[in-house]
């Protein structure tokens, strides 16, 4: 065994705390070596063992009638009916994608895409959901541009490439992403319900196969690099991050689904975080097995590599499985067919032992179950997450001069946040498979699958500004939000995958704010029936010791017949406007989190907009049978900038709107409140959907009618808004371009 | 009437075009994969979409070798049909079965949307169902479709009415608004568009249709009324 000598210093740097290391000592009756102590670190790091956080995420509703697989897989999967299921995922890769945008960015999409089809499942649709700093910041705006262009540029590079369609996601500017850009992907495929493959290790002396890409020295410790807070010497780390290549990934997701088709397919495992080491101890832990294997076999890139660094490698595309003993020859000749490398490298045990060998010497022996599920979980200590912000606006309500609302809509339509991302999507390839039905920029994505007549319907959400006023209440809300949009095309939300971005848990506050959005999701997730499937903890998104806002994003799946969608824009003229669950509440504190302090007033107070579930649920049970009803011409979920954004986005189609509203509200909050529980419907049947809302106890308030050119908006008679559809249109599409290219 | 797809290592978009062939247009499509020698017994090639061997080089420069290619250029020579859509596109022309170059978009930027083609010429197996002059609405989806060639060539292509469709509002710096052309035999056609992806309402058009009705019409004139 090496001889490297493990001092407190080493283990220190391998960010090891004393308590974990006596474990490790316990674990193995002896010290370890030098390619255990790295082993121990990758798997024992914050981002492969969930130690701050999986005490929390129990809370979360794993189970649902529809369920066939839950959390700890690769990814969860949902039966959507006729011998098919689905397998969606979302994952973070936040910290690569600061230090390498391009590389980072696509290296997250490869990862994500082998997480769903190591199941069997062939990738049919990725949603983004990103998070900058504003491109127009004083300071850092130049560097956010760059990191925007590359991470987009790296999406569409992977996806295009690959062949899955980018179907949607969301984009959001804040200046707590200065630091700290979010990269959250999700993914999601199709398999036959038989055809699914899990990682678990069987059958002693079954041969352990590894298959793709060489192993280099790229990524090693990248798993604890999204383990820690950035520093200057972060910089440093560009090494660290691994580069993709997306051909090599599509020959890898064809010759496997072929290989899978042979039968001699035990078990599969990506190569991802912490790489070989990863899926040899947790493929062995699932089964309960042992896994040995020699180093000299693995397919080397460089030479000289240490066992440490083979062992620790997150060299992309790279697979391995487990293949039943005497069919290995049906594996090679379909991997020989597409042209990658595959070798068998070591055999299933009894023992449940990892034991590593290298020129026949052991060089690392340790049990796989301690090793891939025993890593030390902790408390942390947690405060009830106080809001920083004030309780009320610094220009209070009575004494702000009234404003000029038809400046305030075109200042939100041209936000950052608000406005078309068209200039993000149009580089995706959203369409490929030919199963997208609707794409970017519909209120959900759509995604049919061609062989059972079912669509699969797909949001992402998360709103930090929420979470930042109230960590609870924000994810409460992005659920609702999430399943609202699903509603709004006609779909029934199933299912869940979270991807929870925070800030050091070691800081009480930022873990109080961690556990609070964990418990508002669950409470949400259980009462809309989306139980959570699987997902993904990013912490320590610090920078210089700045956090993020708490921002748990949640992507929600829903299914559908397949039909031609309901879609956003009004077609007609002359056709009826109903705002289905009426204009809501709102008071001066609930207002402070809304897009208009943001653009507006440059402020943020007070709470965000109160949520009635039980409301909130009705509104999409009527929504759902409005779509069903063919009752529906278009229909556009209100969320950020409220009503009157809503309104002139559904106007980008060309055709406008008469509104008028009868409200005691003042005209900022009328026009601009962000209270959930309400859908804009164009429709010719007013009746028939003001009918379907009083059944299901939801207002549905006749406000206008479709008409050409103008956007008008008044409340009792008196116009508040009155503008040409050429001007909103200017302002939504040209704006973010603007921004980009000053 | 039978389509031959060429799948090439990263092809991306043959299997929506065999779906569009065997579900969208009632007729039979197989794919061909690209170490293959021959063809076998089919009417029409399929070059599709993708990224054959990851384009990390020049499009379709490595592609152009794939030992299909020579059974490919055989068939163009006795007169076959040959579609070459998108990466299919780049690959006829680095073949030397199609003039000119495709170079990266004038922004530099991979574009996905659909846009307008006004049909040039109805002189071609693959356009003589359309009506003249029609105006098509097709996806494109590429970062090298910038069509190029010398001025000769484009004079050339244009003597012999070999342009086959035009961009209405040009998305990506095409020389002569120039979308998809024509050999001298007319039996080939290389275009950037993707009809395949616009041959049922679902998909927003189904205008992409016309060309492999076309393209039936003239392999087998009998079998659109089966």
């Amino acid at each position: 065994m090496s001889t490297f000598a493990i001092t407190p210093d080493l283990v220190a740097q391998h960010q090891i705390t004393e308590p974990e290391y006596r474990k490790i000592v316990e674990i193995l009756g002896r010290e370890p070596n030098y390619t255990e102590l790295g082993v121990f670190s990758v798997m024992w790091s914050e981002h492969c063992s969930y130690k701050s956080s999986r005490l929390h995420l129990r809370k979360l509703p794993t189970r649902g009638k529809l369920v066939v697989q839950g959390p700890g897989e690769n990814a969860g999967i949902i039966d959507v009916g006729g011998g098919y299921v689905i397998a969606f995922k979302i994952e973070s890769h936040n910290h690569p994608s600061f230090i390498e945008p391009f590389q980072g960015a696509a290296t997250g999409v490869g990862g994500i895409l082998r997480d769903i089809f190591t199941m069997g499942a062939r990738p049919i649709a990725v949603l983004d959901s990103l998070r900058f700093g504003p491109l127009d910041d004083a300071q850092a705006g130049p560097r956010n541009r760059r990191i925007l262009a590359g991470v987009v540029a790296g999406i569409a590079h992977y996806g295009n490439c690959f062949g899955v369609p980018t179907v949607g996601g969301e984009c959001i500017f804040e200046p707590c992403y200065n630091g700290n850009p979010l990269v959250n992907v999700f993914a999601l495929g199709v398999a036959k319900k038989e055809d699914i493959f899990y990682a678990s290790a069987a059958g002693v002396g079954n041969p352990v196969i590894y298959v793709g890409a060489k192993t280099g020295r790229d990524g090693i410790h990248g798993a604890s690099m999204a383990s820690a807070e950035f520093t200057e010497e972060s910089k440093q780390k560009r090494p660290n991050v691994q580069v993709g290549d997306p051909f090599l990934e599509k020959l890898l997701l064809e010759a496997c689904l072929e290989a899978m088709q042979t039968g001699a397919i035990v078990a599969i495992q990506d190569m991802g975080a912490a790489g070989l080491t990863c899926s040899t101890c947790e493929m062995g832990s699932r089964g309960g097995t042992g896994i040995e294997i020699e180093l000299d076999r693995v397919p080397q890139r460089e030479t000289g590599m240490t066992p440490y660094e083979i062992m620790l490698s997150e060299s992309q595309e790279r697979m391995l499985l487990v293949a039943e003993r005497g069919k290995e020859d049906e594996v090679f000749r379909v991997f020989r067919k597409w042209g990658l490398d595959a070798v068998t490298i070591g055999a299933v045990t009894a023992d449940g032992l990892l034991r590593v060998r290298q020129h026949g010497a052991v060089v690392a022996e340790i049990p796989n179950r301690e090793l891939a599920d025993e890593a030390p979980v902790y408390d942390r200590p947690h405060t009830a997450g106080e809001s920083a912000c004030p309780t009320t606006s610094r220009g209070r309500a009575g004494e702000r001069a009234i404003p000029n609302v038809h400046d305030a809509l075109m200042a939100l339509l041209g936000s950052a946040d608000i406005c078309s991302k068209r200039y993000i999507w149009e580089q995706y390839d959203y369409m490929v498979r030919t199963n997208t039905i609707a794409g970017p920029g519909a209120d959900a994505a759509v995604v049919r699958i061609k062989e059972n007549g079912v669509s699969v319907a797909m949001s992402l959400d998360g709103n930090s500004r929420y979470c930042y006023l109230s960590p609870r209440a924000g994810a409460q809300l992005a659920v609702a939000e999430c399943c609202r949009n699903l509603a709004t095309v006609g779909a029934q939300p199933v299912a869940a995958t979270n991807c929870l971005n925070f800030g050091n848990p070691e800081r009480p506050e930022i873990m109080g704010q961690l556990v609070e959005a964990i418990e508002g999701m669950s409470e949400a997730c259980r009462f809309f029936e989306t139980p959570i499937t699987g997902g993904n903890v990013s912490l320590y998104n610090e920078t210089l010791g700045e956090g993020i806002w708490p921002t748990p994003v949640i992507g929600i799946v829903g299914l559908m017949q397949t039909a031609a969608p309901v879609t956003r824009d009004f077609k007609t003229p002359g056709r009826s406007i109903m705002l289905l669950g009426g204009i809501g509440e709102c008071d001066e504190v609930h207002f402070g989190g809304t897009q208009y302090a943001k653009v507006v007033l440059n402020e943020l107070w007070g709470l965000p907009p109160a949520l009635d579930m039980d409301y909130e649920k009705r509104v999409h049970d009527a929504m759902r049978e409005i779509v069903a009803a063919d009752l529906a011409e278009s229909a556009h979920d209100v969320s950020d900038g409220g009503l009157a954004v809503a309104a002139a986005e559904c106007c980008q189609g060309g055709v406008g709107a008469a509104l008028d509203f009868e409200s005691d509200l003042s005209p900022e909050f009328l026009l601009f409140h962000e209270g959930p529980s309400r859908i804009l419907i164009a429709t010719a049947s007013p009746d028939a959907v003001a009918e379907i809302a009083a059944r299901h106890g939801v207002a549905a308030l006749r406000a206008g009618i479709t008409m050409n050119d103008r956007l008008v908006i008044g409340n009792r008679g008196t116009a508040r808004i009155s503008v040409t559809i050429g001007s909103l249109r200017a302002t939504y599409e040209g704006s973010l371009e603007k921004q980009l290219c000053p | 009437m039978k389509f031959g797809v060429i799948v090439f290592p990263g092809s991306n978009c043959d299997h929506d075009a065999w779906f569009a062939v065997n579900h969208n247009l009632g007729q039979r499509a197989e794919f061909i994969w690209h170490d293959s020698a021959t063809l076998g017994d089919i009417d029409a090639v399929i070059l599709p979409g993708g990224f054959a061997y990851g384009d990390y080089l020049r499009c379709g420069a490595i592609a152009k070798f794939s030992p299909v290619m020579a059974a490919v250029r055989k068939f163009a020579a006795d007169g076959g049909l040959v579609l070459g859509i998108c990466n299919g596109f780049q690959i006829l022309v680095e073949a030397g079965l199609l003039p000119g170059a495709l170079m990266r978009n004038r922004n530099l930027k991979f574009i996905c949307r659909e846009v307008r083609l006004r049909t040039e010429t109805l002189d071609s197996p693959f356009t003589d169902a359309a009506e003249p002059g029609q105006i098509l609405r097709l996806p494109i989806a590429h970062g090298e479709g910038c069509y190029v060639a010398d001025e000769r060539t484009l004079d050339e292509l244009e003597a012999e009415d070999r342009v086959a469709f035009r961009y209405l509002d040009n998305p990506n710096g095409s020389m002569r608004d120039i979308a998809g052309i024509l050999n001298a035999g007319r039996n080939v056609l290389g275009l950037m568009p993707h009809p395949e992806r616009a041959t049922e309402p679902l998909m927003g058009s189904s205008d992409g249709l016309v060309i492999f009705q076309s393209m039936v019409m003239a392999a087998q004139p009998a079998a659109l009324q089966l």
